[in-house]
C-alpha cells in the first residue's frame, strides 16, 4: 500500500522579533518537530522521518511558508533514502516540496541528503516562490546509490521564481531511467554526489557576487537576479557536504560583513 | 516547410559564429575525460540529453511562436553559468545578424531591437527557423544537431581525432537526435511552462573554469 | 527588405558603409599574412604613427586567445578600450573570411564604446598564403610577408599576395643576412599584382612603417571624400 501524505508548516512573525509556527502538520512518514534554534529570530523545524521513505509508489509532499517578515530554518534529522519497496512494478515515488517566502522573510531550507538506493525510482520536485525582498538559503544533495551499490532512478527539478519571474530552473536525471550519457564526461563523469546551494538575497541586487571556482568540481555562479548558485559534484556525500559547507560559511560570513559595513555607513 | 531551408540553417558553414566554440569539449579534453571516439560519443550523448534538450525546446518554442522575450528569460533561468549565458548571447547576436541577412522579417527585427546585445542563441535560431518558414521540429533538430556537431568538430581539432570516426559518432547519434527534437517540439506545443530544464552539472562547472583559462583554443 | 536597408536595431549587414544613423562609418582595413612576418608590429607602428590625428581601434584575431591583443596592450600603443580580441576556435581564416560574424560584432562594439572612429585595423591570426579578408568585413586589406620567409613568395603568388590592396614586404633589413633578393621580389610582385602597390618596410629603420601609413592615409582620404 503506497502512502500519500502532505506535511504543512507556516511561520509568521510574533511581533516581538521572534517567529511562531501557527501551522505545523505532520503527515505519514513526514513528522515535523519544532526544535531549538541557535539563532534567536529564527524558528526551527526538523523533519523527522518516522519510517524509511519514500518507497516506490509513495506520494509525499511538504508545503512550507515563511510569511512576510518571518524567519524559518527547516532541517532534517537524517538523510532521505528512496527505496524500491515491496512491489517491483510500482510507479516511481514522488516527493514534492513547495516553498513560499514572503516580503522581508527568510527561509533556510537545509534538509539532509537524498539517497537514491538501487532499484528505487523517485521524482523529486522543489518549487519556490520568492517575494521580491525574500531571502532564501536552499541546499539539495543527490547521492547516487548507498555505499558501493548502483544508483536508483532519480529525477529532480528545482524551479525558483522571484517576484513571479523565473530565477532558476534545473532538472537532473540519473540512473537506469535516464537517457544515456548521464554518467558521461559532460554530466557526471563518474561522480556519485551532486549538490546545489542556492542563496537568494535582495542585497545582491546592489552588490552582485562574481563567479568563481570552488575547486575543480564546484563553481559559484551569480544568476540573473539577486542570487547565487553553487553547483558541485563529488565522489561521495561527505566530500560534497564539505564543499557546500565551506561555500555556505563563506557566503553567510560575506553577508554578515556587508550587513555590518552597511551599519557603519 | 522547405527541407532545403533547413539544410541551409543547419549547415556548419552558416555564418553564425559556431566554429569558435567547442561546447565544453575543450575543458573535457584537457581533463582527460574526452580522449577518443568513445568518450566523445559519451560526451555528446550527455550534452544532447541535457543542455541540448533544453536548448532545442527553447528553439522549438520560438519557432512555434511563443514570446521570444519570455523564452529569453526562461533561458536565463536555465543557464546558471554566467560564462554560458554570455556565450549564448554572443552566439545569439551572431545568429541574428546571419538571420536578418538570410530570412529577414519583422519578428527578427523586433527581437534584435529588444536585445541589441543578443538574445539566447536557441531563441534566435527558433525565430530564424520561423522566419524561414520552418517548424518547431526543424528548429529543434538544428539545435540538437549543433549540440553534438560543435564538440565533435572541436575534438577533431583538439585531439587530431580521425574525422571519419568523429563523423561516425554523429551518425550513430542520429536516432537519439530525432527523439530529442521530437520531445523538444512536443514540449514547446504545450507552452512555456512545459519546457524542459535538463542540465549537466559538469558542463556548468567546467564552463566557468574554461572561461578563466588565460590561453585556450576555443571561445567556449 | 533588401540587404542595403538601414534598420532600427543593429545593422544586419556590416558591409554597409553607413552607421544605423546614416553617418559614414569608420574605414576598416584588414592585415593578414603568414605567422611571424610582423603583422602585429606593423599594427603597433601604424597606431603610433596615426593615433594623434585619427581615432583608431584594433581588432585582433588570435589563434590562441589574446596574445596579439596583449602585445598591443603591453606596448601601450592604444588604450585598452580601443583593442578587442576575437577568439577564432583554431581557425583564424574562418573568422576573417567565411564566418565574419564575431569580427563584425567586435567592430560594432568598438564603434559603440569609443566611437565615432576614423579607422579600425583588423589583424588576422597568422595563417597561410591563401587567407584573405571578406569584403563584408573590411574595405581594404594589407598582406604582410617578409624577406626571411623566402624571396620566392611573391613569385608563388596565392590570393593574399596577388589580390591584397597593399602588399607589404617587411624586414628588408634582414635581406643581406638571409640572402633574399629585394629587386627580384619587387619584379615578381609586379608580375603577380599588376598595378597594385607594394611597400618595402623595415620597422627598425628611420622610415619604419611610413610607406604603409601613407597608403592608409590615402585610403582614408578616398573613403571620406
Amino acid at each position: 500500500m503506497s502512502v500519500h501524505a502532505t506535511a504543512r508548516l507556516r511561520a509568521e512573525p510574533d511581533g516581538r522579533g521572534g517567529t511562531v509556527l501557527p501551522v505545523l502538520e505532520s503527515a505519514g512518514p513526514l513528522a515535523l518537530r519544532r526544535t531549538r534554534s541557535p539563532h534567536a529570530p529564527y524558528a526551527r523545524v526538523t523533519v523527522v522521518g518516522a519510517m524509511s521513505a519514500p518507497l516506490n509508489g509513495d506520494r509525499l509532499a511538504i508545503e512550507a511558508e515563511a510569511a512576510d517578515g518571518a524567519r524559518l530554518t527547516v532541517d532534517a534529522a537524517a538523510a532521505t533514502v528512496a527505496l524500491p519497496g515491496p512491489r517491483p512494478d510500482a510507479d516511481p515515488s514522488t516527493y514534492t516540496v513547495d516553498l513560499t517566502v514572503g516580503e522581508g522573510a527568510a527561509l533556510h531550507w537545509l534538509p539532509e541528503q537524498l539517497v537514491s538506493a538501487h532499484g528505487s525510482r523517485l521524482h523529486q520536485t522543489t518549487r519556490v516562490q520568492l517575494a521580491p525582498t525574500a531571502s532564501l538559503l536552499l541546499r539539495e544533495e543527490q547521492i547516487l546509490g548507498r555505499h558501493g551499490e548502483p544508483t536508483g532512478a532519480l529525477t529532480t527539478r528545482l524551479t525558483v521564481h522571484r517576484a513571479g519571474r523565473p530565477l532558476l530552473d534545473q532538472q537532473l536525471a540519473y540512473g537506469p531511467d535516464a537517457p544515456a550519457g548521464w554518467d558521461g564526461p559532460a554530466v557526471l563523469a563518474g561522480h556519485r554526489a551532486v549538490g546545489q546551494l542556492l542563496l537568494a538575497e535582495p542585497s545582491f541586487e546592489d552588490a552582485p557576487l562574481l563567479a568563481r571556482l570552488l575547486g575543480p568540481t564546484a563553481a559559484l555562479t551569480p544568476l540573473v537576479g539577486p542570487a547565487v548558485l553553487v553547483t558541485a559534484v563529488a565522489a561521495d556525500a561527505r566530500l560534497l557536504r564539505g564543499i557546500l559547507d565551506d561555500a555556505m560559511r563563506e557566503l553567510l560570513d560575506g553577508l554578515k560583513k556587508s550587513f555590518e559595513e552597511g551599519f557603519e555607513d | 516547410m522547405s527541407r532545403a531551408a533547413l539544410l541551409v540553417l543547419a549547415d556548419g558553414r552558416f555564418p553564425a559564429g559556431g566554429h569558435a566554440h567547442s561546447g565544453g569539449a575543450e575543458p573535457a579534453v584537457a581533463e582527460g575525460r574526452v580522449r577518443d571516439a568513445d568518450s566523445l560519443a559519451a560526451f555528446c550523448r550527455g550534452r544532447l540529453h541535457t543542455a541540448g534538450l533544453t536548448a532545442a525546446a527553447l528553439a522549438a518554442a520560438a519557432a512555434h511562436g511563443l514570446d521570444p522575450l519570455a523564452l529569453d528569460e526562461a533561458a536565463d533561468a536555465r543557464t546558471p553559468s554566467p560564462a554560458l549565458r554570455s556565450t549564448a548571447r554572443k552566439l545569439g547576436r551572431q545568429m541574428m545578424r546571419a538571420a536578418r541577412a538570410t530570412w529577414p522579417g519583422p519578428e527578427l527585427d523586433a527581437l534584435a531591437a529588444a536585445r541589441p546585445r543578443g538574445a539566447h542563441q536557441p531563441v534566435v535560431l527558433g525565430l530564424t527557423a520561423r522566419s524561414a518558414g520552418l517548424g518547431p521540429e526543424d528548429a529543434a533538430h538544428c539545435v540538437a544537431y549543433e549540440t553534438v556537431s560543435g564538440p565533435a568538430t572541436a575534438v577533431v581539432r583538439l585531439l587530431s581525432l580521425d574525422p571519419f570516426h568523429a563523423t561516425a559518432v554523429l551518425a550513430r547519434l542520429a536516432p537519439e537526435l530525432d527523439r530529442v527534437a521530437e520531445q523538444a517540439a512536443e514540449a514547446a506545443r504545450r507552452g512555456i511552462d512545459a519546457l524542459p530544464a535538463a542540465s549537466a552539472p559538469l558542463l556548468d562547472i567546467t564552463a566557468e573554469a574554461h572561461a578563466a583559462w588565460p590561453v585556450r583554443l576555443f571561445a567556449s | 527588405m533588401h540587404l542595403g536597408h538601414t534598420h532600427d536595431g543593429p545593422a544586419a549587414v556590416s558591409a554597409d558603409a553607413t552607421r544605423p544613423d546614416g553617418t559614414r562609418r569608420a574605414l576598416r582595413i584588414g592585415l593578414g599574412g603568414p605567422v611571424g612576418t610582423g603583422k602585429t608590429a606593423t599594427v603597433a607602428a601604424l597606431c603610433r604613427e596615426l593615433r594623434d590625428r585619427l581615432s583608431i581601434a584594433v581588432v585582433t584575431n588570435d589563434i590562441y586567445t589574446r596574445e596579439d591583443a596583449d602585445f598591443l596592450l603591453n606596448n601601450a600603443v592604444l588604450p585598452p578600450e580601443r583593442i578587442q580580441a576575437v577568439e577564432t576556435g583554431a581557425c583564424p581564416h574562418t573568422a576573417i573570411r567565411d564566418d565574419i560574424s564575431a569580427n563584425l560584432e567586435a567592430v560594432e562594439d568598438l564603434e559603440d564604446a569609443v566611437g565615432p572612429l576614423d579607422l579600425i585595423l583588423v589583424e588576422s591570426g597568422g595563417d597561410n598564403l591563401t587567407a584573405t579578408f571578406s569584403k563584408g568585413l573590411v574595405d581594404a586589406q594589407i598582406f604582410v610577408i617578409d624577406v626571411a620567409g623566402g624571396d620566392d613568395i611573391p613569385r608563388k603568388g596565392g590570393p593574399g599576395v596577388t589580390t591584397a590592396d597593399l602588399l607589404v614586404i617587411n624586414k628588408t633589413d634582414l635581406a643581406p643576412y638571409v640572402g633574399s633578393d629585394l629587386e627580384q621580389m619587387a619584379l615578381d610582385a609586379k608580375k603577380q599584382r599588376g598595378d597594385l602597390p607594394v611597400a618595402f618596410t623595415s620597422l627598425t629603420s628611420a622610415e619604419g612603417v611610413g610607406p604603409v601609413a601613407d597608403w592608409v592615409r590615402a585610403q582614408l582620404a578616398a573613403w571620406t571624400a
